[in-house]
């Protein structure tokens, strides 16, 4: 170490290793950084800490059985994997699911895309090195999380939807309280821009930072959040209209490079932050709505032995945008491929050819801003 | 654009031998697909992308499925066009001895780890790719364990791969019946 430390030749470059257990990296994730002095050559990420062959287990599981373990492809938003699943296997079988667990299936999905909106943008702060977001964030998280345990009994791994539907049914009073909450957040989103999105202090370490073009956003692949912080107006619940999400009005927000250009890392926050304003809005329609719908309709019809063939791919918006699943059917109990594609696979992807010139502290900002979660990367 | 509407346009531009085979049965094939012949996959690509009318812009998933029954290794690309809306699904049939195709980095950049994953889990050889490493499993690892007929190692560097299940190791083993009739006699007897 001493050597490094001592080099003060201006053109020696270091190798310097971040992670795996760096607490700004998002879980389990490396990179192999080559700078000269504060200003990054190369970084390199080093994936695969938590592979855990989700694919692969889905070979040897049945169809309804593979559903928890779907949980485990990003924990921080399971109901989205669970969800992206049941579209899956209902697209390959042609089942119908009723519109209550239609509308269960938007409450939940919608409630946890605050829940990971809450840990992504309150992580970011944290990472720039603001703690106090970070616990407002996290107090509102910690309301989702009691909500959705008194629906499915899980904080964080659910297994909540079903194949043709959802497993439960709202408790008694449920909806009330949710509604309280949600009536309570929206307000409570401005006030927190006021803290921190508007900051005068975090729009100087952010505007300008790392940024990245539309274009540049589609050849890499970037989905969600990251492809509208570029300001690409593309959402699937507004686009595909798959679920009953047609039913809902709320606005796409998009980056518009208010304080630098369009795509820095400022733009991928604020549209994370105002994506938790509409999600309160899509929340307060659905929950007004649902009963309109009788209750215990929650499953489908489904075949009496769930062994179909052929291929489907479908796909959902979740928050970390477009996760698809890709599953192939032999005519067994098992699926005979099944694939998950990611947001933050296709994310992380980029950040090798992005950071050549980067500070070593926006390294950083960047990697908070793509808002990666490690266990997706790796599945 | 619907996806035999593309196909036909493909097949009159780069004629019956290079894309061929279409399937669109709605009870089987619910994203209707063709396949291309794996030598001429980046120029029908660079075509779907920048032709105008197709704009394919995104390229959302690469997927490797291992067929050993019918000695191939299937490439499916999923593609999608924002602009235009519309989608094709490709796929490139190669050799299970020795799959290998071109890359398409050059046409989207997304390729790049999605083909690295594709190699390090199927072993499928992506030829002109500026970096084909592993991915997610370590640079030392033998074999591909998304093939079929993949074979877990006992050990990895000294790590067992497998444990005991841990039920068995807490089984209590009760003594059998005449050895603990002499148990309760012994007592007695003292």
């Amino acid at each position: 170490m001493s050597d490094v430390i001592f080099t003060n030749e201006m053109d020696e470059e270091m190798t310097l290793n971040m992670g795996p257990h760096h607490p700004s990296t998002h879980g389990v994730l490396r990179f192999i950084i080559q700078s000269d002095g504060e200003i990054i050559r190369k970084a390199v990420p080093d994936v695969g800490y938590l592979h855990r062959s989700i694919e692969k287990i889905g070979e040897r599981c049945t169809y309804p059985g593979y559903m928890p373990y779907t949980d485990r492809v990003d924990y921080v938003a399971a109901m989205f994997a669970n969800e992206c699943w049941a579209t899956a296997c209902e697209k390959l079988m042609g089942i119908e699911v009723p519109k209550r667990a239609q509308y269960l299936r938007v409450i939940s999905c919608e409630l946890n895309r605050i829940a990971s909106h809450m840990i992504a943008i309150g992580a970011m702060a944290m990472d720039i090195g603001a703690t106090t977001p970070f616990m407002w964030a996290l107090r509102e998280r910690e309301y989702i999380n009691d909500f959705i345990e008194e629906l499915c009994g899980a904080r964080l791994t659910y297994n909540y939807h079903r194949i043709g539907g959802v497993s439960f049914d709202m408790p008694k009073g449920w909806a009330d309280k949710v509604k309280t909450w949600v009536d309570k957040f929206v307000p409570l989103m401005e006030e927190f821009d006021r803290l921190i999105t508007y900051n005068e202090i975090y729009i100087q370490r952010l505007a300008n930072v790392a940024i990245i073009t539309g274009k540049e956003a589609k050849d890499w692949g970037l989905v969600g959040p990251n492809l509208r912080g570029s300001g690409v107006k593309w959402d699937l619940r507004k686009d595909d209209g798959y679920s009953v999400y047609s039913d809902f009005e709320f606005a796409v927000p998009v980056g518009k490079g208010q304080f630098g250009a369009v795509g820095d890392c400022w733009d991928r926050f604020y549209v994370r932050s105002e994506e938790c304003k509409e999600s309160g809005k899509i929340l307060q329609q659905a929950l007004a709505k649902i009963d309109e719908h009788p209750e215990d309709d929650l499953v489908g019809k489904l075949p009496k032995k769930i062994k179909p063939e052929g291929e489907a791919y479908s796909r959902v918006e979740s928050a970390r945008g477009d996760m698809g699943c890709y599953v192939i059917g032999k005519g067994a109990e098992e699926p005979y491929r099944c694939r998950f594609r990611t947001g933050s696979f296709t994310a992380m992807g980029i950040i090798e050819a992005k950071s050549p010139g980067l500070f070593l502290a926006d390294l950083v900002a960047l990697i908070a801003s793509f808002d990666v979660v490690a266990p997706e990367i790796d599945r | 654009m619907t996806p035999d509407a593309i196909f036909k346009l493909l097949q009159e531009k780069f004629g019956t031998e290079t894309v061929f085979d279409f399937h669109g049965d709605p009870a089987r094939d619910k994203d209707p697909w063709f396949q291309i012949a794996p030598w001429e996959i980046e120029n029908v690509c660079e075509h779907l992308r920048s032709e105008k009318s197709l704009d394919f812009d995104y390229l959302e998933c690469i997927t490797g499925v291992d067929y050993p029954d019918d000695k191939r290794i299937v490439v499916v690309y999923h593609l999608y066009s924002y602009g235009k809306k519309h989608r094709v699904v490709l796929k490139a049939y190669l050799e299970r001895e020795d799959p290998a195709m071109p890359t398409l980095v050059n046409v989207w950049s997304t390729a790049n780890w999605q083909e690295r994953e594709c190699f390090d889990l199927l072993g499928v050889l992506f030829e002109g790719h500026p970096d084909l490493r592993r991915l997610l499993l370590p640079d030392d690892w033998e074999g591909h364990p998304l093939r079929k007929d993949y074979e877990e190692k006992e050990d990895y560097h000294g790590i067992p791969t497998i444990r005991p299940n841990p039920i068995e190791l807490f089984k209590i083993t009760l003594p059998s019946k005449e050895a603990s009739k002499e148990a309760a006699k012994e007592p007695a007897k003292a």
